[in-house]
């Protein structure tokens, strides 16, 4: 929304209280962003509970986007995994679905995008690595360690391909939060400027006659944003099976 | 449930990383957070909180409602499926065992329409012959008899012949004006008739 005369891209991000709420002196208010994460957890629980609550053999509209979701995250984690990663398959698909349904909803115009903010992104990010940590340890012990050391290199190597793996590991959430968090922002910055471009065009003179060109140029970007949209949940998921893959079968 | 103990603890990771958060955005100015929001750290608690609380219920629904009953009814399709297939099979293998008895019982009958059309056959025709050889038995007695009808006529003519012959000898030895005895008369006519 434009502030006065100037346009700020960044006013859809800005996070405001709608109901004050303190814990142990922690600022926990209910604002745009719990709303929307409470909107995001409503839409899904409709599809998911709602819509498979006749429990058709022949399902309708809704009984079959719950169901192909399941598929569609199972096959992805068992691709992926293998069967035993089925026992991560609650995660998995909640994190799909949330990650999802919270792109898809900041797509409608005036809406709060939750995953454009790098804390939830941040959140997600380390629980998935911490469920990474946590599993693989408990499943293998020392032999997790494993992860970092390839087999069969020479000895004269080996000191720096495991920094290098040590590295590569620790960036993973890193590469996970920004990924999601970059290119939610970026998408929703960038359709902004082009409809506030549109609408200053318009507003300026003659000049409007060349408006319809940012027009053009932000349904494009709509449409652009709705594949960035899913594809970003996707990618999401796939490397979070990829990265509980390492803690199923850490020898590789 | 395996999982619930880990997705507590997570959740408390969490909320750690949020106690965590404020500090290590403190460096930044006080003011500047407002120009780039995703930054502004004085949000993050809440936003932490309100993620988990919402997450933690997406998961609970999830795991233990949503996920449960959609794999309950792709496995209850996959079973009616498989039940339907398995029972059009069934009933595509009871309708070649019934063809395969149609099948036979047809040559049985066919089989047996053969024998009876053939026994028939020979039936009629030993009745045609025996009827043929009745009649042919009957004609030829008729012939016989017939025969014998004929050669008694005969002979009987022959009879008369004899008697003509005497009398009209006879009468021309009278003409002529000499006897004779029908004796010698009958000696001579058998003896011309031989």
């Amino acid at each position: 929304m434009a502030s006065g005369k100037t346009i700020d891209p960044m006013h859809q991000f800005e996070v405001s209280k709608i109901v004050d709420l303190k814990l142990f002196g922690t600022d926990i208010s209910f604002t745009n962003a719990s709303l929307w994460m409470v909107i995001v957890v409503a839409v899904v629980s409709l599809i998911m509970l709602w819509g498979t609550s006749s429990r058709s053999v022949v399902p309708g509209r809704l009984q079959s986007l719950a169901e192909m979701s399941y598929e569609f995250v199972s096959e992805l984690l068992t691709g992926v995994t293998g069967k035993e990663g089925m026992r991560f398959f609650p995660l998995v698909f909640s994190l799909f679905m949330f990650v999802l349904a919270a792109n898809m909803l900041g797509m409608l115009p005036g809406s709060f995008t939750v995953t454009s903010q790098i804390i939830v992104t941040a959140a997600f990010a380390l629980l998935v690595i911490s469920t990474v940590i946590v599993y693989g340890v408990m499943k293998h012990g020392t032999h997790f360690l494993g992860l970092f050391v390839p087999s069969g290199l020479p000895a004269l190597l080996l000191p720096f391909i495991v920094l290098i793996e040590i590295i590569s590991f620790l960036s993973r959430p890193i590469s996970l939060a920004l990924r999601l968090f970059g290119n939610m922002l970026a998408g929703h910055v960038a359709l902004k400027l082009f409809g506030a471009f549109t609408v200053s065009l318009l507003g300026a003179g003659a000049y409007a006659a060349l408006a319809p060109l940012p027009l053009a140029t932000a349904v494009a970007l709509t449409a652009l944003e709705f594949l960035v949209a899913f594809l970003q949940a996707y990618v999401f998921t796939i490397l979070t099976c990829v990265y509980l893959n390492d803690a199923l079968h850490p020898g590789h | 449930m395996r999982l619930m103990p880990k997705s507590v603890l997570m959740a408390k990771l969490l909320l750690l990383a949020g106690a965590a958060g404020p500090a290590l955005a403190a460096g930044a100015p006080a003011d500047g957070g407002s120009k780039f929001p995703p930054f502004e750290a004085s949000t993050f608690p809440s936003q932490l909180f309100w993620l988990a609380v919402t997450f933690g219920l997406l998961y609970i629904l999830m795991s233990r409602v949503a996920l449960p009953r959609v794999g309950a009814i792709l496995e209850q399709r996959r079973e009616a499926i498989d039940g339907a297939l398995r029972a059009a099979s069934a009933a595509q293998k009871e309708a070649e065992e019934q063809a395969n008895a149609l099948e036979t019982s047809l040559a049985k009958a066919r089989a047996s329409a053969q024998g009876i059309a053939g026994e028939a056959r020979d039936k009629s025709s030993k009745e045609i012959e025996a009827r043929r050889a009745a009649v042919e038995k009957d004609l030829s007695a008729k012939l016989v008899a017939a025969e014998a009808r004929i050669t008694e006529t005969k002979s009987k003519a022959m009879g008369n012949v004899e008697t003509i012959a005497k009398d009209a000898v006879s009468t021309i030895l009278e003409q002529l004006g000499s006897k004779a005895t029908d004796a010698a008369i009958a000696k001579a006519i058998s003896a011309v008739k031989a």
